[in-house]
Parts: structure tokens; C-alpha cells; sequence
């Protein structure tokens, strides 16, 4: 039997591969520094480890939990490996003996099953408590209520308590551990499947037809969280983006009383008010108050006190409005917002229209 | 000294025309010929795939990218991840399955050889059938569109409501020829396994690739029927407009998860099986001991064939399924990483005291214990579905899976690919050449799949064709792409290796690694009929008995 | 450098693995009820979801001949193969006949029974879940029994023409276990459409 024997290639073999592992390790721990530091602003940062919610709080905790456990597994087991790679390599000056063969051991067996399971048992036993935390958690009667309506590709919030809707940018209070106002959420879906994920404030639950899926979130701090659909519904599901708004108790009542009054109407944009009236803007457009009532498309009553436009898209000025009016498909390409084709002076009117529409 | 032969006169006649060629593999039942069309077939559109692949990751370079369309893009992740399951891994799979079995258990072919070539010509023709879509996707207007519903094709999005065209169609209907054929494959993998094994071998004396392969079939039997049922029922929605899938008639999106994840699932363990079992066979023999624990791999083999079918709705946790559920789910998930983890163990077991020999096989199945520790230990994370609802339908599950795939398949693979070569063309690969395939491609994967694990951790779904800047993703993705330009290197090399050493390389003779399975004792290629005589197996080293006749292996066994 | 493998070495007890005709037919014939499964998981799950009518106790009858029928050929089936093993191929070629002729009314009674549901009660594939569910699943086993007849009429064919000899008795009892599972596949469909679902 002829068998080559390796010259000089062990040596740097084995000595190449533990500075490509250190160098590896050292690169991953780089670039995963983003995770635990923000050099961006910290609220573009759909961060699951700067949870800002219980649920989002318990995941974390659990996480690393999780991510401990693993760690120690990955330590003993890398090492394993990495020592039998090098110790046990065919060395250059080999006399060509084969090496006793070991066909088994019970013991060893046994104890590499029994140790798994166990660490199975206490994985799951930690991880059960998380699910039943979250999932069967009681709504307090000082909860604010949302329903939840996912579309091709946006988002259509409903406040049935309140009487408000609104669409893409999601309003709640902010909730304190001695006196707890979460935001429960019914989630249902107008087409297809969608996902409602805000890393920050609770892991994803989907949004899917004929079925009624329901989340909490009880966030502690103001500020804007931002998420997006995480099922995928479509051409424009990477656009179909989401914020919440996380108000005070004070400034929730107030955004909570202007958006459940009907459109403020003014003289001025009467000729645009005309045209969108007598266009089939209203088969999918609705304005409270007026003759428009279509569900389709997001309610536009207040659509001026939004800060972004397309779901997320782009940012609610007036160039992008008209833009979005006159031509979705540069903005969102696939979107189910067709190109209107208004003459320019029917554009700058019913831009000027919804303009007002605070 | 030459094996024994029977030598038959004008049969490997060297100068035959091209057509004669050409026409003896198209009409081929021989299990070897059949065997490298299924890998052949499949290395094309590994190529594909990866194209696919490439297109989706220039666009993700950046955020905002304007690349493709998202139409286009869409249509890439569906076919990426389509192709590379059912055209790429299956038939690669089937293929080395087709090459090896009857040859390491002593047979002459399959246990129904014509079954063998029509499942591989079905299989063939689904992935034709899919691919057309490129161009007829639309009907007889517009200018063709592949699918674009995702891999899963979730309900009610495939519905003719949400999905014009024939786009959908072109991906049910390819996916269900190809799925007969795979019916077919494994239910001659399970016949030959049964019924074909030469005198003395038990089948606990079977080499372990054998084993796993008898495991695969059987999980494929009961997998892909289930897409089978969906795909059916699916098409019935679609062209008799039934109401399987159909929310408004008071259909169920979620039966449709149940029914797809039910295949699901177990088709990843149908995938990773053969490439343990590959495993299984390349590091025993460049450790120069027999495989630490072989009946405990065998155990622990059925173990995960069996849980594997219990885990399917870890793919569902965020679908809001009551707490009861997501826990029971939880648990069989956890508790099918014991058996896998006891598999890495008996491996770091077969090297434990060995002398490892680091040629481009064993440089792959040492990689592949690494990757395939990482890849397990963030399905754990993912098994706990609390963690899931953040991490599930994100860049974390790409990544998992996809180190999975890449990481462990691939990687054994691309080890068997080496190993075999040398029996399958009579041919040494160049070994400088492997070795740096090895190390372009173990650098490309780390660069792609390490750092895709953030973006995931980050809020960043899949399936989206752009994202938004300011994130914090935007670095992570682009060393992504910048790895797949090292695959691609790594591979080209790989290809390139093959065709040249197919022609150049070194005569092999039959037992270039000084191996100890039945395949090795045939010529290099093995003639038609493998054997001259059916041998008689007493262990599960046939050679090293011979090789070793004053220490065989059934004394001590 | 190659290995000459060992000349046979004489075994203790003769080397008898199952026959592969057998093991194939077993192993397809739990693919199919890996398809069968799923059908009747939809039916299960969809009993009383539909949202408009006809419902299946108004229009469902139990199709008790069209059982019997098919049922007893089961015992045709398995006395054909029995007087084929014996050599006695006119008893096979009769056994086998009523078998394809048992087989075909109760194809016939199943087409009966869809024309009346379709043209005098309005239930289609299409009208709502039950619709749906109901003829999906019996249309599946309809299609493997058509399948299963094809095949007997082929035998059927070669019988007469004198081709069928004993040792192609191996060959009509795989078949066979292929009939005996559309059977039980109907036992189970029979159950869940006529008796629970209704």
C-alpha cells in the first residue's frame, strides 16, 4: 500500500488555522459591537437588546440566558475540537502503524447524553415561564385597546374605545410599573400575512386573514420606535415600515382628541377638496367628514399630523406627497397606490388639499 | 495486481461516436451513471443558485440600492432558495446516494434500476418546468415571471388573488414532478437497502453512509408526500378555485404553514443526514480508526428521524399559537440537539487518539464540526420561542440556516466530492488546488454567514429587497457581499480542479486513501456490473479484514 | 494498487433478504398514506367551517353497495392470487375478472353519487369548505382506485391472451397489496366523510 507522507504541511497547517479562528472571533466581536453601542442615533436602532417593554424585557433577559448557556457549550466543545485537530494530527516523522482502534465506550456515552438532556430540561423549564409571562398575561382594565389591520403595504390602526384611525404610525401611552397602562393589540390582516415587529418593545407576532392574533406592549419610556412587517406580503413588503409613538399620558389625550375629530375643513383648498372628491381617490381614501369613506388605502383625516407617508417610506412633506401622487412607483415600486394622472394644477391642488388635512 | 474482472468483449469500446455516448447516458438504468447525471444536474444549478444568490446580495450592498427592481429581487430570493433545495441539495444527495449505496453493500445496482432513471428524468424535468417560468411565467403575455412568493409560498399570498399569472403554478407543478421522482429515489434507496445486501452484512454491519441513507429515505417517504398533499390542494385553489387556502371562504393561511412545515422540517434533517453520513466516512478513515460509537450514531440517527417529524411548528412560533403549543414545541426542538450533539461527539471521538491525515477531504468534514457546532447552538436560541419572536423571520434565521446548508452540507460535500472523485474518474484531484479551494471558500462562508448573524440580532427581516440606512446594518451587509466573491472564487477553483484532473490528473487505482468500505475494492471507475463475485462481509471493515488478516475487526466488534 | 476480495466463505444459514417487489410496494404504499393523511387531516378540520351550504347532512347518502363492492374485492383479489400460487389460471382469470368488475361499479356508483350532487343539489369543488374537502379527498381515492383498475385490465387483457403463468403470481400479490391498501384508504375516507363528517 503506498501512503504519502506529509513533509512540512502539518506544522503550518494547524498554526494557520488558530490565527484564522483568533482573527475570525476577534472580526465577529468587532463588528457585533454595533449591538451593544449606538454610534447611530439610538432610536433608528431596532436594538432587541435595548428592550423598552416588559415583553421585550423578558426576552432579553431570557436571551441571555439562552446565549450563556450556549457560549459554555460552544467554549468546551470548540476546544474539543480544536485539541483532538492538533494533538492527535499524523506527524511528519509517522512510523505508518495504524492507531489502536477504539470502537465505543458506554460510559462515555451515557454521560455525554445525560448532560445535554439536562441542560435541555433547565433551558426549557426557564423558557417555558417566559412564554406562559407573555402570552397569558391579563389585560388591566386601564389598558388602551388597538386593533391592529395589516395591508398590502401598510398598516391601519383602529382605537374602537377612542373612535380614532389612523394608519402606519401607532400612538401609545407610555405605562409605569406602580400604575400599568399597556396597549393591548388585536391583530388581524386585510389580505395577506403580514408581521408586526418592533424589536424594541416585544418579539413579532403575525398578522394573518381570517385569524385573530393578539400582543401587549407596555412601554416605559417616551420616545418613537421604529419596526417593520416581518412576514413576507409582497412586492413592497420591505416598505411597509412602522413607528411607534410612545407618549406621555398628557400628550397621548391630546393626540387622542385631535385625532378623533372630524377633518378640520378650510376655504382654501376647496378646488382640491373637489377634485379629490370626484376622482377615485375616494374608492380608497377616507376623510372624516366628508363624502370619503373608502377603507382600502389609510384614512387621510389627519394625515398631516404623521410624520412619514407611504408606510414609512418617505417623509410626509409636500414635494413627496405630490410625488407619491403623481407617481407611487418612484417611491414604492409595486405599492397598490396606482399613479393617479392628474393635469399639474389637479396635483398642486389636491396636494394643497390634503395639506391641510392636520 | 489487477481485481478481479470478467472481462466482456466490445463493451468499454474507447471510440465510440459522440452520439452512441450520448445516447447510452440518456437511457442509462445503471445506478453510477445515474448517479453522477443526479450530481451534474445539480452542480449546474448550484451555479444558478448561486447566481441568484450573487444578484441578491449586490443589492443588498447598500441600503437603497437600486440594483434590481424589487420584483426581480423578490423572484430571486423565491427561485434561490427553491433551486437550491429541491435541484441543488436533493439531487446532489440522491445522486452520491445512487453512486454509493449498491457499492458499499455489495450490490450490482439498485434495487429497481428503470424506477432510478425515471425518477431521475422527473426530477429533472421539475427543474426545467421551474425554471420556464423565466420565460412563460405570465401566460402568453407579458414577458415571463418566475415565482416570487417566497420558497414557502405562504397561503393566501400564492392564491390567484395575490398571485396573477402562472408564476405560483410553475412552482407548484415543478416542485410536484420533481417530488415523485424523489418519492421514486427513495423508495429505492429503502428496497436496495433491504433486500440487496451481500451475504454477512447485517445491517448492523452496514458502513454508516448506508445507515443514514436508509434513514433519509424513509423520512423522505413521509415528508415530501405532505408537500405532495399541500401542492395538490394548492393547485385545486388555483385552478378549480377550491377553498383549501381561501381566508374568505373560511379557509386557514396557517393549515397551509402546518402542512409545508410538516414537510418542512424533516426535509432539513433528509438534507443534513447524508452529509453526517459523509462525514461518518471521511473522518474515520483520515483519523485511521473505525467511527467512535456506531451504534449509538445509528441510534442517534433514528433518534432525529423520528423527532424530527415532532418539531415542524418551531417554524410557526410567531404565528400566535397558544402557549401550550409553543412550549411543546420548544421542548422537541431542544431535545432533538441531544442526538445531534451526541453525533459531533463520537466524531471528536473517532479523531481522539487517531493520527489525522489533513488532506482536502478531512480539511472540510474539520470544518464542517466546527460550523456545524455553531449552526446547532443557534438553532437552540431559535428553539426557545420567546427568543424566536425576536429572531424568527430575521437575518438570524438566514444566517442559521444557511450555515447549516453551506456550512455543514456544503462543506461535506464538497469533503465527498474529493473523496470520491478519485473512484468516480479513476483520477487524483490536484491537492494543492483543493486545499485552496478549502481555504478561499472557508473564508468567503465566515466573511457571508458570521456576520449576517447581526443585522438579524439588529431588526433586520428577510425577504426584503432593500432596507432603510441608519439602522445599523449597513456595514454588517456589506462584508456579507463581499464574501460571496470568495465562494465564488473558492468554487470556480473547486470546478476547475475537477475538469482538469478528470483529464491530467494521476491514475487513482482503486484505494487511493487506504479505506475500508466495499467500494474501494472495485476497479477505478468500478465496471458496470461493480463485483465480479457478490463478496461476503464478516465486519463492518470488509478491508480492513483483508488488509489486516491477524487483527480483523469482527473479534473485537 | 486494489484488493481482491475474499472468495466466498461458506455461511452457517442461507442468506435470505425480503423480496424487493414486496419491500417497494410497502414502502409506496406508506408514501400515499402520508398524502391520504393529509386530506383527511383537512377534512377533519374543516368539518363545520364551511360558511354557506350545502351542508353534509343534507346531501350526504351512505354509499353502502358501493362499499360492499368494493370491499369484496378484496376477497376476489386475494383468491386470485391464491389460484394463480396453485397454478390454477382459470381460476385466476375469473377471481381477477369479478375483482376488476366489483372495482368498476363502484367507480360507477361514486360517479352516480358526484352527478347528483352536482346537478341536483348544487355542491361543487368550489361552492364552499365541504365541497372542497369532500371531493378532494374522495376524488384521491378515486384516482388510485382508477389507477389500480388500469392495471387490472392490463393483467385482465394478458390473462385472456393466454400470457399468465404461475410465476407471476409474485408479481399479482404485490399488486394486490396495492388494492387491499385502496380498500382500507376507503374504510378510513368512508368513516371520516359518511360517519363523522355528517
Amino acid at each position: 500500500m503506498v501512503r504519502e507522507i506529509h513533509q512540512n504541511s502539518q506544522e503550518p497547517h494547524h498554526k494557520r488555522r488558530i490565527l484564522w479562528v483568533l482573527s475570525t472571533t476577534a472580526g465577529c466581536l468587532l463588528a457585533a459591537l454595533p449591538v451593544f453601542s449606538n454610534p447611530d442615533d439610538p432610536a433608528q436602532m431596532p436594538n432587541m437588546f435595548k428592550p423598552q417593554s416588559t415583553p421585550a424585557h423578558e426576552i432579553f433577559h431570557l436571551s441571555l440566558f439562552v446565549l450563556a448557556i450556549c457560549a459554555v457549550i460552544f467554549v468546551i466543545v470548540f476546544s474539543l475540537l480544536t485539541y483532538s485537530v492538533i494533538k492527535f494530527r499524523r506527524r511528519a516523522n509517522d512510523d505508518g502503524r495504524e492507531p489502536p482502534p477504539i470502537y465505543g465506550s458506554n460510559q462515555i456515552e451515557l454521560a455525554w447524553t445525560v448532560i445535554p438532556v439536562l441542560i435541555v430540561l433547565v433551558l426549557f423549564l426557564a423558557t417555558a415561564r417566559v412564554i406562559h409571562g407573555i402570552q397569558q398575561a391579563k389585560k388591566p382594565a386601564e389598558a388602551t385597546e388597538v386593533i391592529a389591520i395589516g395591508h398590502q403595504f401598510w398598516w391601519e390602526f383602529r382605537y374602537p374605545a377612542l373612535g380614532v384611525v389612523t394608519a402606519n404610525e401607532l400612538h401609545v401611552p407610555v405605562s409605569n410599573t406602580s400604575h400599568p397602562t399597556p396597549t393591548f393589540i388585536t391583530l388581524l390582516s386585510a389580505d395577506t400575512d403580514h408581521s408586526f415587529w418592533v424589536p424594541r418593545l416585544a418579539g413579532k407576532t403575525d398578522l394573518i386573514p381570517n385569524r385573530e392574533n393578539h400582543m401587549w406592549i407596555d412601554p416605559d419610556q417616551p420616545g418613537i420606535f421604529i419596526g417593520q412587517c416581518a412576514q413576507y406580503c409582497g412586492t413592497q413588503h420591505a416598505k411597509m415600515l412602522l413607528r411607534v409613538y410612545v407618549d406621555s399620558q398628557d400628550d397621548f389625550k391630546k393626540w387622542v382628541l385631535e385625532q378623533s375629530k372630524p377633518a378640520q375643513l378650510s376655504e382654501s383648498a376647496k378646488e382640491g377638496r373637489r377634485i379629490f372628491e370626484t376622482t377615485a381617490c375616494i374608492n380608497c381614501h377616507a376623510v372624516s367628514g366628508t363624502v370619503a369613506d373608502g377603507r382600502f388605502g389609510p384614512d387621510l383625516t389627519h394625515l398631516m399630523s404623521r410624520d412619514t407617508i407611504a408606510s414609512g417610506a418617505a417623509t410626509n412633506t409636500p414635494e413627496n406627497l405630490r410625488l407619491w401622487i403623481h407617481d407611487p412607483e418612484t417611491i414604492k415600486p409595486g405599492s397598490l397606490m396606482p399613479a393617479m394622472n392628474l393635469k399639474q394644477q389637479d396635483l398642486d391642488a389636491v396636494t394643497a388639499y390634503l395639506e391641510t388635512l392636520r | 495486481m489487477a481485481s478481479e474482472k470478467i472481462v466482456l468483449t466490445g463493451v468499454h469500446d474507447e471510440t465510440q461516436p459522440i452520439g452512441t455516448v450520448l445516447h447510452g447516458w440518456v437511457t442509462t438504468v445503471d445506478h453510477k451513471k445515474l448517479g453522477i447525471l443526479y450530481i451534474l444536474y445539480a452542480l449546474i444549478f448550484l451555479v444558478i443558485g448561486g447566481i441568484e444568490a450573487t444578484i441578491m446580495r449586490i443589492q443588498l450592498i447598500t441600503p437603497h440600492n437600486h440594483f434590481v427592481s424589487p420584483h426581480v429581487f423578490n423572484r430571486m430570493f423565491t427561485m434561490h432558495g427553491t433551486t437550491m433545495i429541491f435541484f441543488v441539495a436533493m439531487p446532489i444527495l440522491f445522486g452520491f446516494g445512487n453512486y454509493l449505496i449498491p457499492l458499499m453493500i455489495g450490490a450490482r445496482d439498485m434495487a429497481f434500476p428503470r424506477l432510478n432513471a425515471w425518477s431521475f428524468w422527473l426530477t429533472a424535468f421539475g427543474g426545467l418546468l421551474l425554471y420556464f417560468s423565466f420565460i412563460g411565467g405570465n401566460g402568453l403575455y407579458g414577458a415571463g415571471t418566475a415565482p416570487d412568493v417566497g420558497w414557502f409560498a405562504y397561503a393566501p399570498l400564492t392564491a390567484t388573488a395575490f398571485s396573477i399569472g402562472h408564476s405560483t403554478d410553475f412552482w407548484t407543478l415543478g416542485l410536484l414532478v420533481s417530488g415523485f421522482g424523489s418519492i421514486g429515489t427513495a423508495i429505492n434507496i429503502l428496497a436496495t437497502i433491504v433486500c440487496l445486501r451481500c451475504p454477512g452484512m447485517t445491517l448492523g454491519k452496514m458502513p454508516l453512509l448506508v445507515w443514514l441513507n436508509l434513514v433519509m429515505a424513509a423520512m423522505v417517504l413521509l415528508a415530501i408526500s405532505p408537500l405532495t398533499a399541500a401542492q395538490m390542494m394548492l393547485s385545486l385553489d388555483r385552478f378549480l378555485g377550491a377553498h383549501f387556502f381561501d381566508t374568505l371562504a373560511g379557509g386557514s393561511a396557517v393549515m397551509w404553514m402546518h402542512f409545508f412545515w410538516i414537510f418542512g422540517h424533516p426535509e432539513v434533517y433528509v438534507l443534513v443526514i447524508p452529509a453526517f453520513a459523509f462525514a461518518s466516512e471521511i473522518i474515520p478513515v483520515f483519523s485511521r480508526k473505525p467511527i467512535f460509537g456506531y451504534p449509538v450514531m445509528v441510534a442517534a440517527t433514528i433518534c432525529i428521524g423520528f423527532v424530527g417529524f415532532s418539531v415542524w411548528a418551531h417554524h410557526m412560533f410567531t404565528v400566535g399559537m397558544n402557549s401550550y403549543a409553543n412550549s411543546f414545541f420548544t421542548i422537541t426542538t431542544m431535545a432533538i440537539g441531544v442526538p445531534t450533539g451526541i453525533k459531533i461527539f463520537n466524531w471528536i471521538g473517532t479523531m481522539w487518539g487517531g493520527k489525522i491525515i489533513f488532506k482536502t477531504p478531512m480539511l472540510f468534514c474539520i470544518a464542517f464540526l466546527f460550523q456545524f457546532l455553531i449552526a446547532g447552538l443557534t438553532g437552540i436560541m431559535l428553539s426557545a420561542a420567546p427568543f424566536d419572536w425576536q429572531l424568527g423571520n430575521s437575518y438570524f434565521v438566514v444566517a442559521h440556516f444557511h450555515y447549516v446548508i453551506v456550512g455543514g452540507i456544503l462543506f461535506t460535500l464538497f469533503g465527498a466530492f474529493y473523496y470520491w472523485f478519485p473512484k468516480m474518474s479513476g483520477r487524483m484531484y490536484n491537492e494543492t488546488l483543493g486545499k485552496l479551494h478549502f481555504w478561499l471558500f472557508l473564508i468567503g462562508f465566515h466573511l457571508t454567514f458570521d456576520f449576517m448573524h447581526i443585522p438579524g440580532l439588529l431588526g433586520m427581516p428577510r425577504r426584503i429587497y432593500t432596507y432603510e440606512p441608519g439602522r445599523g446594518r449597513y456595514l454588517e451587509n456589506l462584508i456579507c457581499t463581499i464574501g460571496v466573491f470568495f465562494q465564488i472564487a473558492g468554487t470556480s477553483v473547486f470546478v476547475g480542479n475537477l475538469l482538469w484532473s478528470y483529464r491530467k490528473g494521476k491514475a487513482a487505482g482503486n484505494d487511493p486513501w487506504d479505506a475500508w468500505t466495499l467500494e474501494w475494492s472495485t476497479s477505478s471507475p468500478p465496471v458496470e456490473y461493480n463485483f465480479a463475485r457478490i463478496p461476503v462481509v464478516k465486519s463492518r471493515r470488509p478491508l480492513w479484514d483483508i488488509k489486516h488478516p491477524e487483527d480483523p475487526d469482527w473479534k473485537y466488534e | 494498487m486494489s484488493t481482491i476480495l475474499s472468495t466466498p466463505a461458506s455461511m452457517e444459514q442461507p442468506w435470505v433478504l425480503p423480496s424487493r417487489g414486496r419491500v417497494g410496494m410497502f414502502f409506496l404504499i406508506a408514501a400515499e398514506l402520508a398524502i391520504f393523511t393529509i386530506f383527511v387531516v383537512a377534512y377533519l378540520f374543516y368539518i363545520g367551517k364551511s360558511l354557506t351550504g350545502p351542508l353534509p347532512k343534507d346531501v350526504l347518502e351512505l354509499p353502502i353497495f358501493a362499499s360492499i363492492c368494493l370491499l369484496s374485492s378484496s376477497l376476489t383479489i386475494h383468491a386470485a392470487v391464491g389460484a394463480l400460487r396453485k397454478v390454477k389460471v382459470g381460476a385466476f382469470s375469473m377471481w381477477w375478472f369479478a375483482t376488476m368488475v366489483l372495482g368498476l361499479i363502484f367507480l360507477g356508483e361514486t360517479a352516480r353519487e358526484w352527478y347528483h350532487l352536482i346537478f341536483d343539489k348544487g355542491l361543487t369543488i368550489s361552492t364552499n369548505l365541504f365541497g372542497t374537502t369532500y371531493y378532494s379527498l374522495v376524488g384521491l381515492h378515486a384516482f388510485h382506485v382508477t389507477v389500480g383498475l388500469i392495471c387490472i385490465a392490463i393483467a385482465m387483457v394478458l390473462a385472456i391472451l393466454g400470457k399468465v403463468k404461475q410465476e407471476h403470481g409474485e408479481r399479482a400479490e404485490v399488486f394486490s397489496l396495492y388494492w387491499h391498501f385502496v380498500d382500507g384508504v376507503w374504510i378510513v375516507v368512508f368513516t371520516v366523510v359518511y360517519v363523522i363528517g355528517r
